[in-house]
Formats: structure tokens, C-alpha cells, sequence
């Protein structure tokens, strides 16, 4: 089966897992199954890219940095609202890029949602990373029964339709911090457990392990002393898209009033308390949109730099 | 039939069970119980427990399982206790929107992607190459829930090519039925765009570098012609797959185009449903979606290996 370790768990469900064809073009031979096919051997593309990576960088670096001082910021309350709902930007900080239909200051809101977004992405990718990286070492090396039971539950997550499931998630159990990553969480494990996977078969069979196995070395200290050191950098490299997949997907939840319950702001929330302003006051709108397109552009230019660099199945 | 393709469609009929067997438990997870939401908040504690019991809720999740299962197989989802349709009537009535925006998607982003991927791949890292690369990446980081109110106010707002929202059925003229359609299909072939764009450049580069494409050439045949009668061919595999992937996933991804544009659709019915807190609604559209999303990816996978044989035998392995 051909798809990308990403894709298939987020983009549908975040209509834009960004970086989901990257990882297709790039990994083939990490979507297991496929190991027949020629893989697509496509040169990384480095030359001219720079530019493009450290605006990237700059960008993420900023949305952090304003996200993690949100609340030094001298910003007003996000959830009160602090003139005529809707008003035009003007010259005072909280009003610099307007403010919301409900009169709230969009640059404090868009400062805040920023926290949401970035935390819930973070977090969902970095336990995602873990228990992903450890379930896939573990069937990788260990094969066997252990390896078809985690490969078939593996299959089985990643073959529900993410946003309907998503769906269905918030829809019965009260969307709140706890929910929402715990449903970005599971659907973002099998990815990793593939390219965890794919790299342990790749890594288990050199020379190197069979000298650590000469030497008298345990199974388990060869699995995660010797095997998953060089597993890691790859898994790694997948992190930034798998962000930006996760913070498109809690946008979606957002837009269609799944996302944490009001007043706290997001992204995806912002824009579809814009909507139906559009005609009057499209900056509702087009600010939290850029805003969005900036930051999973950004961790998508870093993602594919990182797998570039770090994935050794794009080079090799 | 062939035995990959039996282990395949084993694998499909294991993973919907799953799917349904997740979809009921889900709703014995829900805090209160579904039959106090449908009585609504003055009901008694007694009419709450006779109407469980009616619906079979105090039983174990398995059993419950079972009845679902069975009730399914005939075709009966239950019924709404919100709208008080049956939800398999409505999930037929709704699915010909869902799908038309899926294909129409579908055919939006093979019609882009495969000249893109063409130019670009013909002429290697030259400035077209990568003006198309960085145009996929801009197009990967749009999510739908930023197209859609984005190409509604450059396209319907500022220059009214379009309609902003609302829907026009097939019955009443193709060309008013298109041009409410097309906008939401272009929110989600935006992404597919991108991918297959990426997956079919990758694809013919490396056929182009192939040595019985340099034959063909040293023969003294049109740099076209070996592209569309010996590279394109190959090259496609990839792409036919994952185009039937994305089409099971853009059936379950049209959720948030159809209720921004307030399209009569399946995504607008589960979307209606959860706001609703119609549980039983919600339940039916998620099997239904999962059972198309698992049988298209199985057909899929089929499909290919029954192309190439290289498939074949990697999952006999």
C-alpha cells in the first residue's frame, strides 16, 4: 500500500496535512508494503533554498516567542470585548489589526490562539513522536507476533477517515485540552510508527548490530542502544510536518466550533467567527488566514529541509 | 481471485468491523447517557432508564455491538431522535452532493497537477521546476478552512464569478449545478493538487532517467513523444493509487466546504448532527464514511497489484 506515513493519518482530516506529497515523493520505501516498486529517487533540493528556510525560520521563531509571552504581552483580555465590535485597525496596539465581531482585539486574540495552536500541535507530535518511535523499534526489531499485532492496529488507525473521526471524538466526549490531544495524538501514532519501522528494519540489518550481538550484547540494549540512536534523526526530521498537519487539524475542529470552548481563541475559530463579515470587513478573515498559511508554510519549508537532511532514505 | 487480493479484503472486512466496534463504543463513552439528550433536560430519571432500555443501552457494549452490526447489515442505521429521519434514507439522499464535489475535486487536481508535474519534470531544476515546486508548497499550506472564506471573497466577493454559498442541483442545469460546485471543489483540490503534483514529477524524473528512455531518444524520437508514449505510462502508477486514496478521503474531507457553503451533503448533515448532539446521526454518517473510505482504499490496493506485478509479489512475501 502506497501512502505517505503522514498522510493519510492527518491530511484528510486536516483537509491540508502539509508536506503530506513531500513525504510520499520522499519516503516510499518507509510506507512499508511497497518494498517491490522502484522507489522514486529524487535528489533533495538544496541550492536557492535558504532564503526561503531562514524566513521560515525567523516566522516560527516569532510566532513562538509571542505565543510563549502571550500573557507578558501588554495585550488586552482576549475575551472582553474593548470597543465597537468589528472595528477598523488603527494606531493603538490593541487595535492595530482591528477587532472581532464581538468587539475583542484581534492581535491579542491572534497572539493567544497562536498559544493553543502551537502548544496542542507540539505536544500531540512530541508524545506521538515517543510512543510512535517505541512501538515501531519494537515491532521493527523484535518481529514476530509483536510486530503483526502492532502493524495490524498500525493499518487499522490509519485507515479511518482522520476528520470524521476527529469528528465523532469531540462530537460525544466535551471538546477540552485533554480531548483534543488525546484524539491528535492517536491519530498521529501510526505515521511514526511506520517510518520508526521501516528505519529499525533498515538499521537492525547492518554490520554493526551483528557486532554488538558478537559482543554479548542483550536484545533490548541493542534495540534501544545501538538500533534507536539512528532511528531517531529520521523520525525527528518528520516532526515540523507532522506539527503543521496537527495545527491544520485542530483548526479544522476550531472552524466548525469543535475546538476549545469560547472564549478561548484559535486560529481556525477566528476565521469562522469572520465568515460571515466577509463582504464587509474581509481583514476578520484574511488576517487569522494568514497567519495560518504563514505558519504551516513555515513548518513545511523546515520539514522538508529537516527530512533533507536528516531522513537518510531520501539520500542513500 | 488472487490471494493478495484476498488477504487485502480480509483486511478491509477486519478494519470496518473495527471501525464500527470504536463507533459504538464511542457512544456508551458519552457523558449521559444518549437517552437523557433525546428526552431532553426535564426528563425524569425513570422515563430515562425505560427509554435505555428501549433502545437496548443498558446493555453491554458487545451486545449492543452485535445488534448494531446486524441492524447495519440490513441497511437500518436507526433512526434520528432529533430530526426523526431514518439515517440511511438521508446518508442516500445527501451522498450524490458529497460525491459530486469529491470527483469534481478529483478531476480539478489531475487536470492541473499533470502538466505541472509535466513542465517541471521535463526541464529539471530550471527555473520552472522550481517556480512549480515552491507554487505546490504555497498550495500544501492552505487548508480548506482557509481557501474556503479566502477564493470566496477573491472569487465570489471581489469579482463575482461565483456564487458565495448555496447549492443548485443537478436537476436544475449543469452549468448553474458547476458553478456552485466548482468553488468548493477547488478548496479541497488545492492540497491534492500539490500532492499529486509532487508524486508525479518525482515519478517521470525517474523515468526520464532511464536507459530505455536514452534508447528512445538516441533513436531519434521526439522528446514528447517519449515522454507521453514511454515515460508517462510508468510513471503513473503512483499516481492512479494515490488518486483512489484521495478520493475515499476527500468523501470524508468535504466536511468543512460543505458547511461553510452551506452544501446539502453528507459532511453538512454530520456537521448539523453534532451541533444537534444527534448521536445516532452521527454514528451512522461515520460508519457509512469509514466503510467507503476502507472498501476504496481495498480496491485501490487490488487494483494496483493487479497493474503491477511488482506489487503482487511483494505483498505475497
Amino acid at each position: 500500500m502506497k501512502r505517505g506515513p503522514i498522510t493519510d493519518a492527518l491530511t484528510a482530516g486536516a483537509p491540508a496535512a502539509g508536506g503530506s506529497a513531500r513525504d510520499q515523493v520522499t519516503t516510499p520505501s518507509l510506507a512499508g508494503g511497497m518494498s517491490g516498486v522502484a522507489a522514486p529517487v529524487v535528489p533533495p533540493i538544496r541550492r536557492r533554498r535558504n532564503v526561503l528556510l531562514w524566513a521560515s525560520v525567523a516566522w516560527m521563531a516569532l510566532v513562538v516567542a509571542l505565543a510563549a509571552a502571550a500573557s507578558l504581552l501588554p495585550l488586552a483580555d482576549y475575551g472582553a470585548p474593548i470597543g465597537f465590535p468589528r472595528s477598523a485597525p488603527s494606531g493603538e496596539l490593541d487595535l492595530w489589526l482591528g477587532l472581532d465581531n464581538q468587539g475583542r482585539s484581534t492581535l491579542a486574540r491572534l497572539v493567544h490562539g497562536a498559544q493553543v495552536s502551537l502548544l496542542i500541535g507540539v505536544l500531540a507530535g512530541v508524545i506521538a513522536t515517543t510512543i510512535g518511535t517505541v512501538l515501531g523499534l519494537i515491532a521493527g526489531y523484535f518481529r514476530g507476533a509483536v510486530e503483526t499485532v502492532i502493524m495490524f492496529l498500525t493499518d487499522a488507525l490509519l485507515a479511518f477517515p482522520p476528520l470524521v473521526l476527529l469528528l465523532a471524538i469531540s462530537s460525544i466526549l466535551r471538546p477540552s485540552f485533554t480531548t483534543l490531544l488525546l484524539g491528535l495524538t492517536t491519530l498521529v501514532i501510526p505515521s511514526f510508527v511506520r517510518i520508526a519501522r521501516a528505519q529499525t528494519l533498515n538499521w537492525a540489518s547492518r554490520d554493526f548490530v551483528l557486532a554488538a550481538r558478537n559482543m554479548g550484547f542483550g536484545r533490548l540494549r541493542i534495540a534501544f542502544g545501538e538500533v534507536l540512536p539512528n532511528v531517531v534523526p529520521t523520525v525527528l526530521a518528520f516532526l515540523p510536518t507532522v506539527v503543521a498537519a496537527l495545527i491544520v487539524a485542530e483548526g479544522s475542529l476550531s472552524f466548525l466550533g469543535l475546538g476549545l470552548p469560547s472564549p478561548t481563541p484559535s486560529w481556525g475559530g477566528m476565521i469562522a467567527d469572520g465568515k460571515d463579515f466577509l463582504r464587509a470587513d474581509p481583514q476578520l478573515i484574511l488576517i487569522p488566514a494568514a497567519a495560518i498559511f504563514l505558519t504551516i508554510f513555515a513548518l513545511n519549508q523546515i520539514g522538508d529541509h529537516a527530512r533533507a537532511r536528516f531522513d537518510r532514505t531520501v539520500q542513500d | 481471485m488472487p490471494r493478495f487480493a484476498m488477504t487485502r479484503l480480509l483486511r478491509g472486512v477486519l478494519v470496518v468491523l473495527m471501525v464500527t466496534f470504536l463507533v459504538v463504543l464511542l457512544m456508551s463513552l458519552a457523558p449521559g447517557s444518549v437517552a437523557a439528550v433525546i428526552l431532553g433536560e426535564n426528563a425524569t430519571p425513570e422515563a430515562i432508564a425505560q427509554l435505555e432500555s428501549e433502545m437496548g443501552l443498558d446493555r453491554s457494549v458487545i451486545v449492543q455491538w452485535f445488534s448494531w452490526v446486524g441492524d447495519a447489515v440490513t441497511g437500518d442505521l436507526g433512526t434520528s431522535p432529533v430530526t426523526f429521519q431514518d439515517v440511511s434514507t438521508a446518508i442516500w439522499e445527501r451522498l450524490p452532493v458529497t460525491i459530486e464535489i469529491a470527483l469534481l475535486a478529483l478531476l480539478i487536481s489531475l487536470a492541473v497537477s499533470i502538466p505541472l508535474a509535466t513542465i517541471a519534470a521535463r526541464r529539471p531544476d530550471t527555473a520552472a521546476d522550481r517556480g512549480i515546486n515552491g507554487l505546490t508548497s504555497v498550495f500544501l499550506s492552505i487548508p480548506a478552512f482557509v481557501a474556503a472564506p479566502v477564493l470566496v471573497y477573491l472569487l465570489a466577493v471581489q469579482t463575482p464569478i461565483f456564487p458565495v454559498t448555496g447549492w443548485t442541483p443537478i436537476s436544475e442545469g449543469l452549468g448553474e449545478n458547476l458553478r456552485t460546485a466548482f468553488l468548493p471543489a477547488l478548496c479541497v483540490a488545492l492540497i491534492e493538487i500539490a500532492a499529486f503534483q509532487r508524486i508525479l514529477r518525482a515519478d517521470l524524473g525517474t523515468t526520464l532517467r532511464e536507459d530505455y528512455v536514452e534508447a528512445a531518444r538516441a533513436k531519434g524520437m521526439s522528446g514528447r513523444y517519449v515522454l507521453w508514449r514511454h515515460a508517462f505510462r510508468p510513471s503513473s502508477f503512483s499516481l492512479l493509487t494515490v488518486a483512489g486514496i484521495s478520493l475515499g478521503r476527500l468523501i470524508g474531507g468535504t466536511i468543512i466546504v460543505e458547511a461553510f457553503f452551506s452544501l446539502p451533503g453528507l459532511g453538512q448533515m454530520v456537521a448539523g448532527a453534532i451541533n444537534g448532539r444527534d448521536i445516532i446521526t452521527v454514528q451512522g454518517v461515520v460508519a457509512f464514511v469509514a466503510i467507503v473510505y476502507v472498501l476504496l482504499n481495498t480496491l485501490v490496493d487490488v487494483g494496483y497489484g493487479m497493474l503491477d506485478p511488482r506489487v503482487r509479489q511483494a505483498v505475497a512475501r
